[in-house]
């Protein structure tokens, strides 16, 4: 495992950067996003295989982003470790850049063009099935919304990575209990998630999703080549850092403004270790 | 003379034939062995055929997975459920993300004639076509099918093909020069042109005969490829013929006629006439009984050419 104030300090950039990024944007999705850094960073910089010099390395673990309004860390993350220009993170959401509110297959390390929830799943099911096909140890990584679990075609695949034994897949929940309309028990209720997808023949880990500590020794014990898939619920805050935005649903796609960046800015940065 | 086998069959074969000989491809099912006849393919290629269950959603986003990591999916399922019910996975998996998949929908348009409107896809031309970066092709016999089949191989990108159910006769007896996105002319004429695609081509072809017989002389083009269309053919008929008709399975609006009207409109209006399903709850019966009702004949074909003719 890496060392992991480096690995927390590299959280507090990526939270920073998106911070900055979307400020300038004046567009994103910041809640979630600050509630998934932790759980992007120890994958990029810690479990999975790749090569930002090589993006379409054959050995690479792949990377799908099932809540893909959450783009804001993922491309600072592949920014900073030069899957493209960091200075190309000024042009989020302007006229005919690539980097756009979801991730797409124009820029460099992005394997899949998300944003319609529910999707992702099936084709890391696909990718994971691809790998055993052709008799390859890639790993397949998906991080869901846990609002996300709403969508019917999730069920669809998580049945099918079960039948087909996918060990060599791992699923992600951002567990953080608030989707756009406010608490997820209230919009519909998934009050027994774990059990849900251990019912569809998953094993299920559950982990505090904001703790790079505990992802990280969770996603490196798992043993990939087992013959059921996994899913690891990551307890997390939404806004997770900024103290005006954890929690609070009204941060789903809120901007921070004047006073607001500067108390975001302060507060991230009281992170640094 | 009606083929001993359908489409499908001679789809099923050429593909057991292909993959054969190249591992990379990989059929999927969703519980639909029978109906698309892919039970030879399974039991021979066991490790190249992956069983979905009733799930269409989950069948077009894992074999956009397989896609991505280098195998050549090829997705099997009626095509009522492949083009509705997956529509998403198909926009967003497929045509934006420009993933080399293949949807085969079998039994199309009203094959599942008795079955009711739940099994019929008479608006899958109609989405498909609206979706950029997809290829929509609508093979008419055994022996396209045949071709279609070794050019989808090797044609990149995502592409949907909609084949129907029964055993049809064959418009070509041999091989002409197929290519996708290319129409056929299978016949010239000079007075008016009708425009056909997938089980409406041989209704095409026979009214021509029947036409020449009253000493008009008709132009057949077959559009097997809805997307991206044949621009070309369509001007040079409207400008050659100076009357177009169009005959297809599918309502009659927003498929083959709404394309080639477009097309008309924008660069030179043409009278024309469109031949499909209408704007209502679609009568139910074997699909030959529907096609009758709804004037997809050779007779009414021909009367509606001659009275496209008199204005």
């Amino acid at each position: 495992m890496k060392d992991i104030t480096e690995l927390k300090n590299k959280a507090t950039d990526i939270r920073i950067s998106l911070i900055k990024m979307i400020s300038h944007a004046k567009t994103g999705h910041t809640g979630g996003a600050l509630s998934s850094t932790d759980i992007l960073v120890s994958l990029f910089y810690n479990t999975m295989k790749h090569d930002p010099k090589n993006p379409k390395w054959e050995e690479r673990d792949y990377f799908l982003l099932s809540k893909g309004h959450s783009v804001e860390p993922y491309l600072c993350i592949l920014a900073d470790m030069g899957y493209f220009p960091k200075e190309e993170l000024e042009t989020f959401s302007a006229y005919k850049s690539r980097l756009i509110g979801h991730p797409t297959r124009k820029v460099p390390g992005i394997e899949m063009n998300t944003g319609a929830l529910g999707h992702a799943l099936s084709v890391s099911v696909g990718m994971a099935i691809a790998q055993k096909k052709l008799h390859k140890p890639n790993r397949v990584f998906t991080l869901m919304g846990d609002g996300e679990q709403a969508e019917g075609s999730i069920w669809e695949a998580a049945m099918a990575a079960s039948h087909y034994k996918l060990g060599n897949l791992l699923g992600i929940v951002d567990r953080n209990y608030l989707q756009i309309s406010g608490n997820t028990e209230d919009v519909m209720s998934l009050d027994n998630l774990a059990s849900k997808w251990e019912s569809f023949g998953w094993d299920v880990l559950e982990v505090a999703g904001n703790d790079i500590e505990a992802l990280c020794t969770t996603l490196d014990s798992v043993d990939y080549t087992k013959e059921k898939p996994t899913m690891l619920i990551a307890r997390t805050t939404k806004g997770k850092g900024v103290s005006f935005m954890e929690n609070q649903a009204k941060w789903h796609h809120g901007v921070p403004k004047g006073e607001e960046f500067e108390t975001a800015l302060n507060d991230l940065e009281s992170a640094y270790i | 003379m009606i083929n001993s086998k359908p489409c499908r069959k001679i789809f099923t074969e050429t593909i057991l034939e292909l993959a054969k000989e190249n591992p990379q491809i990989m059929v999927l099912a969703t519980d639909s062995r029978g109906s698309v006849t892919l039970n030879e393919y399974a039991d021979t290629l066991p490790e190249q055929f992956i069983e979905i269950g009733i799930a269409e959603q989950n069948l077009v986003g894992v074999s956009a997975g397989l896609a991505n990591a280098g195998l050549k999916p090829f997705a099997c399922a009626p095509a009522c459920f492949l083009s509705a019910r997956s529509f998403e996975q198909v926009k967003v998996d497929l045509a934006y993300a420009n993933t080399n998949v293949k949807l085969i929908g079998i039994s199309g348009g009203v094959s599942y004639g008795a079955l009711g409107t739940s099994h019929h896809s008479l608006q899958d031309i109609a989405m498909m076509r609206a979706t950029a970066g997809l290829t929509v092709v609508l093979p008419c016999d055994n022996t396209q099918t045949r071709q279609l089949t070794k050019a989808l191989v090797d044609f990149e990108g995502p592409v949907y093909v909609r084949m129907g159910r029964g055993a049809v006769e064959d418009v070509y007896e041999e091989e002409v020069e197929f290519t996708i996105g290319k129409a056929i002319k299978i016949q010239e004429g000079k007075d008016l042109t009708i425009i056909a695609c997938g089980e409406t081509v041989i209704i095409a072809k026979k009214a021509a005969a029947e036409l020449a017989k009253d000493g008009i002389t008709t132009r057949v083009l077959d559009m097997h490829t809805l997307k991206p269309l044949d621009t070309e053919a369509i001007l040079a008929a409207a400008s050659d013929t100076g009357h177009i008709i169009t005959i297809e399975e599918h309502y009659a609006f927003g498929g083959l006629g709404g394309a080639v009207a477009e097309v008309l409109a924008v660069n030179n209006p043409t009278p024309m006439k469109i031949l499909g399903i209408p704007d209502e709850q679609t009568v139910t019966g074997e699909s030959a009984e529907v096609f009758k009702h709804y004037g997809l004949t050779v007779e009414n074909l021909c009367a509606q050419a001659k009275d496209l003719l008199k204005k």
